[in-house]
């Protein structure tokens, strides 16, 4: 066994200036990779794990500077190098593919002759040589038809093979070391396991060592032998992978083992957790619908499903070859499933299903071509008066996506939160006030964030925000649009929680819309899956995770990372 | 399981050294700030914001407070001081027809100050609303809107001022001080408004389609309600930012227009009608205070107002609003 290592960090402090004083983003951080093993680097955002990866190859940005600490590379010293050294090192010793296939390549070259460059920076190849070699590289990256591939431009490539071929890029100069930041954390779980299977079999046929930089813990332990976790800037456990897993030590790699929905939702605990749940909001909102049925008439015919979609179909026309063609696409084809009062239904599928665009037409607020949407029993294209539409809109509400995007960022708080009050005319301004106080207290928010605006809070803060907005209606259906995609592992554990818990107390009924299956398993009771704009198969949660009908389900399982690592008390 | 190698044994970082915290949990004693609160907490620590503070104010007080400037009355001129060279209470002497040179500049700052603000309102006033109409409804009347800004936006704005004034003094000769400004700054606001037509309808464009819409949308406010309250306010800050630079330009442009003895009529004082004045001046190389001094008034106030623009964009630029 090789016992040199590639890459030794030692005690690495990285910060970054601010105004007169300089911020730690890495603090004391060391780790050691051998040639040819596979190393994570685990975190959340802000964690200092990709600054870590940055200062290795010498892309800090330009107010990041090491402070101290060494980095040796085959034994030199990397941190106190002349530029040239670093310079030359890259590309042709350590390779980098980067986080966001989307931009990191050149929109106006051709993939081919950007791939070509990183041959001739570092004096591999050149001429007619380099040509014949990036279609080598490309077909080695797993894309079919490299020849002509390499002359398309990258707006011509899907997410996954710009990956690809950023992934032929960091390897065209067979570098010793491949530092992986995030590398398919925008892509569609499938994709995100091809990728990262070629990966791995690449870089072992090739001999080369990767740093894959991940938030995922699952999917660290899954890839690499050796985990380093981080916190805050300093690394807090690091060890062999398995044994981090089975016997976290510090608290912070505890809470990410029982929280990560990747793992916790292996865990049975985390499932008849669910069942409870489920059983106390069928009765709370049997109980409600109970009482709403008294007090009126025209709703609460549903009956035990409060939401019912009947061949829900949209077809939207696009822009053809010539400007007088139009050429029809379905979008959502003839899509049907139903929801039952204090339960969740899970509409699950990869970017494109269509599965947003149910979204958006349950909530009224996208016309469907055919189909019918129906709440408490009346088809929601029927409401004509604005009284009705009013009323149909307090009973269900939306969570969006982007937490950056889904509040106005000119409201407060106070006034996001009260807005759907005012609007509806609920009460006095000293009730809607106690009302937005009452909100904020059951999303676990401090009645001070009232005054403030959302850019001062965080993603998951935000979020909280929103769901108190839609709770302010009281409504009896929320729709999670990816409500938790866009946040941290615990902070999403963390909303999930809080989106059970709201369900058992308050009977509600949620529809949600995810990419993510791990996810599915803690909130959800149904499972609908969709792919290209129908629906493949649908069930309880148990039967789709414990016997999958369909093929493309099961591929969707197979893609949860971490999914076959033995846990230890699971 | 492979064996553990040098460098890579179990390590755990000692816990009171890296104490764990709360998820994501909420700074309690942060002040709220709002985005204008934040913008103007930018703006007050700007060298540029103060600076064209400090000129915007002299400007401000040469047009309130005139007195205080000069004891000579601008309107009243006599032939016995024609061309008379500097003297006690007239620090740059007096024009052809015997006018106080830095009177005439002092009270000719109210004009040229009226139809620049005035122009930008109404100029922002007729593109926002065009602009917004244009970007939120799209389809037919977005396309009828921008095309026809973009015919406006073809003519050069000087040009057709000149026409349209020219047309008016035909039917409208003798107007006054304020017939005069207005009639100036509706031909001014006539051509200018595409420019801020294209930027609101851009803004309003990226912002229609932000999630926060669709909440809103959701929880049943009205299109209208939802345009106005929440997506123009959103898309404000680079309107702000163009009007406040176009201040600066309509400024010029007026004196052009007077220079050219079609903006404000002579008897206004007003710095184009002066420099149109200076003309003789210019060709003969004597008295030129006659065209520095109403020139240097133009240009600091120019610069005061493209300065404050400056720092303005500066203040509310989402770039640097990022935390």
């Amino acid at each position: 066994m090789n016992e040199t290592p590639l890459l030794q960090v030692d005690q690495l402090t990285v910060g970054f200036r601010a105004g007169q004083e300089f911020l730690t983003a890495v603090d004391g951080a060391s780790l050691t990779i051998y040639p040819g093993q596979t190393i994570a680097i685990v975190g959340e955002s802000g964690s200092g794990k990709s600054t870590l990866a940055h200062a290795v190859i010498d892309l800090l940005p330009g107010n990041g500077r090491v402070l101290g600490g060494h980095i040796l590379f085959e034994g030199t010293d990397i941190a106190s190098a002349g530029r040239d050294k670093i310079i030359a090192l890259r590309g042709s010793s350590i390779g980098l593919v980067p986080q966001d296939p989307m931009s990191n390549l050149n929109p106006l070259w051709k993939v081919g002759a950007q791939i070509k460059e990183a041959l001739t920076a570092n004096d591999v190849a050149h001429g007619a040589a380099a040509d014949r070699r990036v279609i080598e590289l490309l077909e080695e990256a797993g894309l079919p038809d490299a020849e002509r591939r390499a002359r398309q431009f990258p707006h011509e490539f899907s997410g996954g093979m710009r990956q690809r071929a950023l992934i032929a890029m960091g390897l065209a100069a067979r570098p010793k070391l491949l530092i992986a930041d995030e590398p398919t954390s925008a892509l569609d779980v499938t994709v995100q396991k091809q990728i990262l299977d070629h990966l791995d079999q690449l870089t072992d046929n090739l001999g080369v060592a990767v740093m894959l930089i991940t938030h995922d813990l699952g999917l660290a332990a899954e890839r690499a032998d050796h985990l380093v976790v981080m916190y805050r800037g300093r690394v807090v456990e690091s060890g062999p992978a398995l044994e981090i897993l089975q016997n976290p030590q510090h608290p912070y790699t505890q809470r990410l083992v029982s929280k990560a929905p990747s793992i916790a939702s292996q865990r049975l605990s985390s499932v008849r957790a669910r069942e409870e749940i489920r059983e106390q909001a069928v009765e709370q909102a049997a109980e409600i619908a109970a009482e709403v049925a008294q007090s009126s008439e025209e709703f609460g015919q549903g009956g035990s499903d409060v939401l019912v979609v009947e061949n829900l179909t949209k077809v939207f026309q696009l822009r053809g070859a010539k400007p007088w063609e139009k050429i029809d696409f379905t979008a959502v084809d003839e899509v049907s499933f139903r929801l039952k009062r204090g339960t969740t239904t899970a509409i699950v599928g990869e970017s494109g299903s269509g599965k947003s665009t149910v979204a958006r037409m349950v909530l009224d607020l996208l016309p469907a071509t055919s189909g019918q949407v129906l709440f408490d029993g009346v088809d929601i294209r029927t409401l004509n008066s604005k009284a009705q539409q009013l009323k149909f809109r307090r009973q269900m509400q939306p969570v969006f996506q982007n937490p950056y995007a889904s509040l106005d960022p000119l409201y407060s708080i106070y006034q996001s939160i009260e807005e759907p009050l005012r609007t509806h005319e609920v009460g006095t301004k000293k009730q809607r006030e106690a009302k937005v106080r009452d909100l904020l207290d059951k999303v676990s928010l401090p009645t001070t964030v009232m005054s403030r605006y959302p850019g001062e809070l965080s993603g998951g803060q935000r979020q909280r925000v929103a769901i108190a907005r839609a709770l302010a209606l009281d409504p009896e259906v929320v729709i999670c649009d990816e409500a938790v995609s866009a946040l941290d592992v615990l902070v999403q554990a963390q909303i999930l929680e809080l989106l059970n818990d709201l369900q058992a107390e308050l009977g509600l009924s949620y529809l949600f819309i995810t990419h993510d299956l791990a996810v599915v398993r803690q909130i959800a009771d149904n499972v609908v899956v969709m792919q290209d704009g129908k629906v493949v198969e649908q069930a309880s949660v148990a039967e789709v995770f414990d016997n999958p009908r369909e093929a493309y389900t099961r591929k969707l399982l197979d893609a949860i990372p971490g999914g076959s690592i033995p846990l230890a008390n699971a | 399981m492979p064996e553990t190698r040098p460098g890579q044994e179990r390590f755990v970082a000692p816990i009171d050294e890296t104490p764990l915290r709360a998820i994501d949990a909420v700074d309690v004693d942060a002040v709220p700030e709002s985005q204008w609160k934040e913008a103007w907490k930018r703006l007050r620590v700007s060298p540029l914001f103060w600076l064209s503070v400090v000129i915007i104010g002299f400007i401000a007080i040469m047009i309130a407070f005139p007195t205080l400037f000069t004891s000579a009355d601008p309107t009243q001129g006599s032939l016995d001081n024609s061309f008379e060279p500097a003297r006690e209470g007239h620090p740059f002497g007096f024009t052809q027809q015997g006018y106080d040179v830095w009177a005439r500049t002092v009270y000719g700052a109210r004009a040229s100050v009226a139809v620049g603000l005035l122009s930008a309102i109404l100029t922002a006033v007729l593109g926002m609303i065009t602009g917004a109409i244009a970007g939120f409804y799209g389809g037919i009347v977005d396309t009828l809107i921008s095309r026809i800004s973009d015919i406006f936006f073809s003519i050069p704005l000087l040009l057709a001022c000149i026409v349209v004034i020219s047309v008016i003094n035909n039917t409208w000769p003798n107007r006054g001080f304020w017939g005069s400004v207005l009639v100036v700054v509706v031909a001014l606001a006539l051509f200018a408004w595409p420019q801020i037509t294209r930027q609101m309808r851009g803004a309003v464009l990226e912002i229609k389609n932000l999630e926060f819409v669709d909440a809103a949308t959701a929880i049943g406010v009205t299109k209208m309600k939802n345009l106005w309250r929440h997506i123009v306010p959103n898309a404000l800050a680079p309107v702000i930012v163009a009007s406040t630079i176009s201040l600066g330009v309509f400024i010029v442009a007026e004196t052009s227009l007077s220079f050219l003895g079609l903006g404000l009529p002579p008897n206004v004082a007003s710095w184009g009608n002066d420099l149109s004045a200076a003309q003789n001046q210019v060709r003969s190389g004597q008295h030129l205070q006659l065209m520095y001094v109403p020139a240097a008034a133009l240009a600091l106030t120019v610069l005061g107002f493209i300065l404050l623009g400056e720092a303005v964009r500066e203040a509310l630029d989402p770039k640097a609003r990022k935390k």
